[in-house]
């Protein structure tokens, strides 16, 4: 037993983890304020706050990965000092980054062994791992490429290398955002195993029926600061909401769907992959219509971005009667010459691809927009910065004005810029991927609005997002999109989440009856 | 002291930082002319009084910092667009060789057409040069950097054939030259006793074309998003292979157009010193103007010092002329390491570290 273990000489009552007054500020910004924090043994304990809140900030100061300004920490009633992840693992602390960190061309057992005592042998570490991922229920072969493993197998692994330190105190920085349905439930299991064997676990993320579902105690963050402490089981998710943006975030408006012409056809698009890591395509099928909003879930990984590609015109190898925008086979057109026939697309990548992160707002919006490019390729710079201004405000971007630069906006507000951007051009088809990806609860919720205000105009929406309540609340129909294959289409009513999760799988059967009977 | 990350870039030492290297670069001249046992103040006369005292010193000057300019306005291009054109002196050679094929066909009968087909022929070689870079990129992805810097080579290679064969001068007592070109091939001069020529009103007309390409024109934003992002101009639907070979024919037209200046302006003739390393420096010059077209004047006209301080230097001071090079580098060196403060700053004392004991005094 791992309680068993703690030095003698303190009370078995001590908190595992006791925080007081940290407080970490970077230039410009105050990451913490003042955060107290205490955690129970065995406590699974909810860290939730919106992006930007300081939630990273705060668990990488616990594991010694980033030093505060000030503050104190103990464990089990002991004053530590952690200065850097070495020392947090000694003291028993481990984490599971949000962003794994491992090694692609190494098996699954020698990254782990990379993170343990040098004295093990290879063949000790493997026999160490099979026993952990017994005790545990977890699978996983120490022998495979790391390559080779899905996301969710590559979080088992980060996982697998937490356990096997026999942490006391056990991070997780956003676990699920990568897993199905089937796989956060498994992960569930895991963690609420490891608690009752007196493991502490920080458990940090943003979707409030998780939290209400597995933690026993929640702090909740913003600004930095804490601004609440709470039960979560006693809560709702309108509660913790408010705790975690000071309101709730408006109710959308539903709206009765009035579906036109098919303005996007898909038809048996196979297209081989165009890197080495990337999925190949095989036999997509979709459609989309005038007025109503297409959603496909699926994690990331399953070919949403190579779909996407082919879809944008950044890929023109696609046969061209494969794609079909308003009845004319786009396939090998550019990206320009889609968007004349009306097809605009906001990718999932913000800097870098959907503005240019060195240049000003004004001049991103060339990227997409020709209205202040005059005869002979000429700008209009004023014409090019009314309009800046204008999408600035439609869309209540905060900025610093047309001149900011696009890296100078928080991920929320530059996304909302180049949503404001595509929808102002009036798009016959907008495709938006991952629309409220890193952004903030307010900001998600008004682009989501706007996404649905669209579609009310006439204009053919498809939305891929690996979040399925965002998909659930904006779509009309759904699509499940696994190993290169895309689901048929499901109504919004007929989705569950345990049947769109068992898809996600590629489980999807031929006939829709024995998919309802499984 | 520990560097920072700043909240966002300085604007301010964007531009303050090649005046600071430039400070750092005099400093480490001074250091080194006291080792070297001479007058420090002598030594920063011969290389920043000297060179601007005189009407006919300033004339100078411009002559050195006419190629210059014209070569980094090209490179701006290319750089911005993420193009590594490391070969401008080849280009300039080829240029130059070309311009120079024209002005021997001149005889005693041809008309003052000759200039601009001079000028025509130099732009040209460059860009024919700079072509072959392009077509090995474009067509089997060879790295432009080694290419570029090799062609460099071969062009070297071309001219030594060419003066030494086809073209020597049979009245020349076997020298490695072409016969001097006939008077009215050359280019015409801004004023009489003064080897200044129109080739910097050329450069002065391309910094005014260059500012308006990049601020005010779709392709200028198009060429340079192609650098600074590419995936954004895949996602906008900018062509790649047309910024590419925009790039390099820029810049290889731009070297070319000097080497045609200066072989049928100061220089005359064809010789195997047309490689004045023109080329090589004004990659300096174009970084330590901040690729911008208007910072390019002033870095021209820096490095133009260097070139005739080091050449003063070997006659005043005795110093080798390989000092214009230590210079050259120094430049370049400190301008990368001062850029350092665009992004980070100096923060003088750390932030205590977290201890149980710093609890009580704070």
């Amino acid at each position: 037993m791992t309680a068993s273990s703690t030095p003698s000489g303190h009370s078995a009552a001590a908190p595992r983890l006791q925080l007081s007054g940290i407080s970490k500020s970077y230039p410009g910004v105050v990451a913490n304020s003042g955060i107290a924090l205490r955690v129970q043994p065995g406590q699974i304990h909810a860290v939730l706050g919106e992006n930007g809140a300081g939630k990273s900030t705060l668990m990488k100061i616990i594991y010694g990965a980033v030093k505060p300004d000030a503050g104190s920490m103990a464990m089990d009633g002991q004053p530590v000092a952690v200065r850097n992840p070495q020392e947090a693992r000694a003291l028993g602390i481990s984490m599971v980054f949000q962003h794994f960190s491992l090694f692609d061309t190494l098996s699954v057992a020698e990254n782990v062994w990379l993170g343990l005592d040098k004295r093990l042998n290879l063949a000790e570490v493997s026999r160490r791992i099979v026993e952990t991922t017994r005790a545990y229920g977890l699978q996983l072969d120490p022998a495979r490429p790391v390559h080779t493993l899905s996301v969710g197998e590559r979080q088992r692994v980060e996982i697998v290398r937490a356990l096997m330190t026999n942490p006391r105190l056990l991070i997780l920085d956003e676990p699920t955002s990568v897993l199905t349905p089937q796989a956060v439930e498994n992960l569930f299991v895991t963690l609420r195993t490891l608690s009752q064997q007196g493991c502490s676990i920080l458990y940090i993320s943003h979707k409030l029926h998780e939290i209400r579902a597995l933690c026993t105690a929640c702090t909740v963050l913003r600004a930095g600061k804490v601004s609440g402490a709470c039960d979560p089981r006693a809560e709702t998710n309108a509660s913790l909401s408010r705790l975690m943006i000071g309101a709730e975030p408006p109710a959308l408006v539903r709206r009765v769907v009035k579906t036109g012409d098919i303005v996007l056809e898909v038809k048996q698009l196979d297209l081989a992959r165009e890197d080495q890591f990337g999925v190949d395509l095989s036999q997509v099928a979709l459609q989309v219509r005038a007025g109503e909003v297409v959603g496909i879930a699926g994690v990331s990984g399953n070919g949403q971005r190579e779909l996407l590609y082919a879809l944008s015109g950044e890929d023109t190898r696609a046969a061209s009667g494969s794609i079909v925008v308003k009845g004319q086979g786009v396939g090998h057109m550019s990206p320009a010459r889609r968007r004349r026939l009306g097809l605009h697309f906001v990718p999932e990548e913000r800097l870098g691809r959907g503005a240019v992160p060195s240049l000003s707002l004004a001049r991103n919006l060339l990227l997409t927009r020709k209205d202040s490019v005059g005869a002979g390729g000429w700008l209009s710079i004023g014409r090019l910065q009314a309009q800046a201004r204008q999408t600035i405000e439609r869309y209540q971007v905060r900025c610093g004005g047309p001149q900011a630069v696009a890296k100078s906006l928080s991920g929320g507000n530059l996304q909302k810029f180049i949503m404001g951007r595509e929808i102002d051009a009036g798009p016959a088809l907008l495709i938006v991927s991952q629309p409220t990806w890193g952004v903030d609860v307010g900001a998600a919720s008004q682009i989501r609005g706007e996404l649905l205000k669209l579609a009310g105009a006439g204009c053919a929406v498809l939305v891929v997002s690996e979040e399925l309540d965002e998909l659930f609340e904006i779509c009309d129909r759904l699509h499940v999109m696994a190993k290169g294959q895309l689901s048929p289409s499901l109504p919004r009513a007929d989705a569950t989440v345990e049947k769109v999760g068992l898809w996600m799988s590629g489980l999807w059967a031929p006939a829709p009856a024995a998919g309802s009977a499984a | 002291m520990k560097l920072e990350m700043r909240p966002q870039p300085s604007s301010f030492w964007a531009y303050a930082s090649p005046v600071l290297a430039l400070l750092v670069t005099v400093a480490i001249g001074i250091g080194l002319f006291m080792a070297l046992g001479k007058d420090p103040v002598k030594g920063l006369q011969v290389f920043f009084w000297e060179p601007i005292k005189s009407p006919y010193a300033l004339g100078e000057l411009l002559v050195k910092a006419t190629p210059l300019l014209i070569i980094a306005l090209g490179l701006a291009v290319c750089f911005r667009s993420n193009v590594w054109n490391i070969g401008a002196e080849g280009q300039f050679v080829i240029g130059a060789l070309a311009a120079g094929g024209v002005a021997l066909l001149a005889d005693k009968t041809t008309g003052p057409w000759i200039v601009p087909a001079i000028l025509a022929a130099g732009v040209g070689g460059g860009m024919a040069w700079a072509g072959i870079t392009a077509l090995l990129r474009d067509r089997f992805n060879a790295n432009e950097i080694l290419v570029s810097l090799m062609l460099v080579y071969v062009a070297d290679l071309i001219l030594n054939f060419m003066v030494f064969g086809p073209w020597k001068d049979p009245a020349g007592y076997n020298f490695p030259q072409t016969r001097t070109f006939d008077a009215v091939t050359q280019i015409p001069r801004l004023m009489p006793g003064s080897r200044v020529t129109i080739g910097i009103v050329l450069a002065l007309a391309g910094v005014g074309a260059l500012w308006l390409y990049l601020y005010r024109t779709y392709a200028g934003f198009a060429q340079e998003v192609s650098g600074v992002a590419p995936a954004a101009s895949r996602y906008a639907g900018f062509s790649s292979r047309r910024a590419l070979w925009v790039a390099l024919l820029v810049s290889g037209g731009a070297a070319g157009l000097a080497g045609a200046l200066e072989v049928a302006g100061p220089i005359g003739q064809l010789t195997p010193y047309v490689p004045a390393g023109y080329g090589f420096a004004a990659i300096i010059v174009a970084f330590v103007g901040r690729l911008h077209p208007v910072g390019v004047v002033f870095s021209a006209i820096l490095m133009s010092m260097f070139y005739i301080g080091g050449e003063l230097a070997q006659s005043r001071l005795g110093l080798p002329k390989s000092i214009t090079g230590v210079f050259q580098g120094l430049l370049l060196f400190n301008l990368l390491a001062c850029d350092t403060l665009i992004a980070y700053r100096f923060r003088l004392f750390e932030s205590k570290p977290l201890s149980p004991s710093s609890q009580g005094a704070r």
